[in-house]
């Protein structure tokens, strides 16, 4: 009993968006879906769960804030100690605004970098990794919906899935 | 149905009348009072500016002139001379301050609707009548504001030092800048500014309500050209207008960015007030056309201007802290020594707050947070302004007192009355925009 899947190709986003709301109605299960860009709505059509990107994206920025503080503090002032425009040497806080733009482009740069890095983790992607598209043209201009059909009857869903807009459709076992 | 509801409008709108008008009572009253005491002898002026310090302050002359034998009593006397100056323009500040901050608003939502057209902006044209609708108050605050300045080109109060003569005698830097900083000069281009703000105004809102009954998109289009023409206009005038009516409070200090500073200020401000006011028609069942994804724009606006403001706050700090030149850094040290709660309380309010409240995209979507979050930065935005007005015109003698709090009243009053008499004044959905469709199925 390996697991039996329908490949179901769409070829417009708004037809996928509304097949997507008619096939989980219907209650059979999507696997995943592969689009040659991304869809608006598709992510909450198909009931997957919020991205919890933005929240390590805030946690990055709060790294990011503290190294250049830290780098900042080690570099200016302690180590080697700055004459900042003739203020004080020696205190952080008092030289702070002169480090004010460093702190922010780092604030970006980690909250940006280490959050497209996470994102590529998440989706497991990296470099020379072989694609899994089971279906080239999803790279160009069709939709491709993987349906389980493990339990179901093959033919019944077929039909349902053409009603639903499909061109084309093919079982893997 | 929609007389229905310009009626109901009405009908709401007579509560915060009455209101508003006692507080236009008050504020008048006391502003009676100010230009009694304008008017009449020094002794009496310093009394004015609220009970307990008056007292106070007529002790401490009185002290002086009791001890007033030495020269020691001839410089304190110089310096009572100097208090009582600043105390003197403490009226005129608070209500120069208020006039401006109310105007501000309405112009910067002037220049948020002439964007909307300029951009043909999908999202927005549901909000477009209230967008008018602030802008209605264009008319009145702009006359009060040039009244404002025009008792000042008339010595009736010296907010302007640059206006007296005899300062200018004296100072060489004003005298170099005669040319451009003269009384008659000056009201000129006040007058440009504001008519041609006010006529470009007028006719958007008229080509607004022609479009209402129109078959095609000539009154679109037209606005659109409109607006993008207003656009031009509006930021060569606003720069200039900021040199003016605010830096040139300051005539010996310039900055070069001080008229985006001004802009950021006033446009984020005017983004604020349009969330607050639909937020509030919305509650009252005057907007359901109105969703959710609107006021998170709005509210995106709000986080965006909001750090955008900060960051030309910051530009403008952060230079002239850095180079130290005495001619440039004693206004901020003016700033810093005299209001410092004010003037690093405002980084709170305007940047801090707005983006710590405002950073979750759900939190856009909860109407009582952005409004929570629009009230602090609008106060913020005030205290901003008078962070740039007082300490050029009131300088270490400056308190919140009742001049202040009754001229904001007095004007907060008027401008919600004319507001939301000019809602009333139109249907609040307008018709005929090609993006209605759009902008009523907007969903983010």
């Amino acid at each position: 009993m390996a697991s039996k899947v329908l490949h179901a190709i769409y070829r417009d986003d708004d037809l996928l968006l509304q097949a997507v709301k008619q096939i989980r109605e219907a209650r059979y299960h999507i696997g995943e879906i592969y689009c040659p860009f991304p869809v608006h709505g598709l992510d909450k059509a198909m009931g997957l769960a919020p991205t919890r990107l933005a929240i390590t994206s805030f946690l990055y920025g709060l790294v990011g804030l503290a190294v250049a503080i830290a780098m900042m503090n080690f570099i200016m002032i302690e180590d080697w100690p700055q004459d900042i425009g003739g203020k004080p040497s020696f205190s952080f806080f008092q030289n702070m605004p002169a480090f004010v733009p460093i702190m922010f482009e780092l604030t970006v740069f980690f909250a940006a970098h280490l959050m497209v890095i996470t994102f590529y983790m998440r989706s497991k992607l990296w470099p020379f990794k072989k694609a899994e598209n089971p279906d080239v043209r999803t790279t160009d201009d069709v939709f491709l919906m993987e349906v389980d059909a493990a339990n179901h009857n093959v033919e019944d869903l077929t039909d349902f899935l053409y009603k639903t807009g499909a061109s084309e459709i093919k079982l893997i076992e | 149905m929609i007389v229905g509801a310009i009626g109901l409008i009405y009908g709401f709108i007579a509560a915060p009348e009455t209101v508003e008008d006692v507080k236009e009572m008050m504020a008048s009253e006391h502003h009676g009072e100010e230009h009694a005491g304008v008017e009449s002898s020094e002794i009496n002026v310093e009394q004015l500016p609220g009970e307990g310090i008056s007292e106070e302050h007529a002790e401490e002359t009185h002290a002086a002139a009791e001890g007033g034998h030495g020269e020691e009593a001839a410089h304190d006397n110089e310096h009572y001379e100097h208090v009582l100056h600043q105390l003197q323009n403490k009226p005129w500040s608070a209500l120069y301050v208020a006039a401006f901050f109310f105007f501000m608003i309405s112009l910067g939502v002037l220049a948020f609707y002439a964007i909307q057209y300029a951009a043909q902006a999908g999202w927005s044209p549901v909000l477009f009548r209230v967008m008018e609708a602030i802008t209605a108050y264009l008319l009145p605050g702009g006359i009060i504001v040039f009244v404002l300045l025009m008792l000042s080109g008339f010595h009736v109060n010296h907010l302007f030092i640059w206006m007296d003569p005899e300062v200018v005698a004296h100072d060489e830097i004003i005298q170099a800048k005669t040319a451009y900083l003269n009384v008659p000069f000056f009201l000129i281009r006040a007058a440009i500014y504001l008519g041609g703000w006010i006529l470009f105004r007028h006719l958007l809102r008229k080509n607004s309500l022609k479009m209402d009954d129109a078959t095609d998109n000539t009154y679109f289009k037209k606005n659109f050209k409109l607006a993008a023409g207003f656009l031009v206009f509006f930021i060569v005038t606003e720069s200039m207008m900021s040199w003016d009516w605010i830096m040139s409070l300051d005539p010996h200090w310039f900055s070069t960015l001080f008229g985006w500073f001004v802009f950021a200020s006033l446009f984020v401000s005017g983004i604020t007030t349009i969330a607050i006011i639909s937020i509030y028609l919305k509650s009252r069942g005057y907007l359901e056309f109105v969703n959710d994804s609107h006021i998170h724009d709005l509210a995106k606006f709000m986080f965006g201007i909001s750090i955008f403001w900060t960051y030309l706050w910051f530009s403008q700090f952060m230079l002239i802290w850095y180079s130290n030149i005495p001619e440039e850094v004693v206004y901020f040290i003016t700033r810093m020594e005299d209001y410092p709660v004010l003037f690093w309380g405002m980084l709170v309010t305007n940047f801090i707050f707005p983006v710590l409240l405002l950073m979750n995209s759900d939190y856009k979507r909860v109407n009582w947070f952005v409004i929570m979050t629009g009230i602090i930065i609008l106060a913020g935005h005030y205290l901003n302004v008078f962070v740039l007005v007082m300490p050029a015109t009131v300088g270490e003698s400056w308190f919140i007192g009742v001049s202040e709090i009754s001229a904001v009243l007095l004007f907060g009053g008027f401008f919600l009355f004319v507001v939301f008499n000019a809602l009333t004044k139109a249907p609040l959905l307008v018709k005929g925009n090609p993006f209605i469709k759009e902008s009523k199925h907007y969903h983010y």
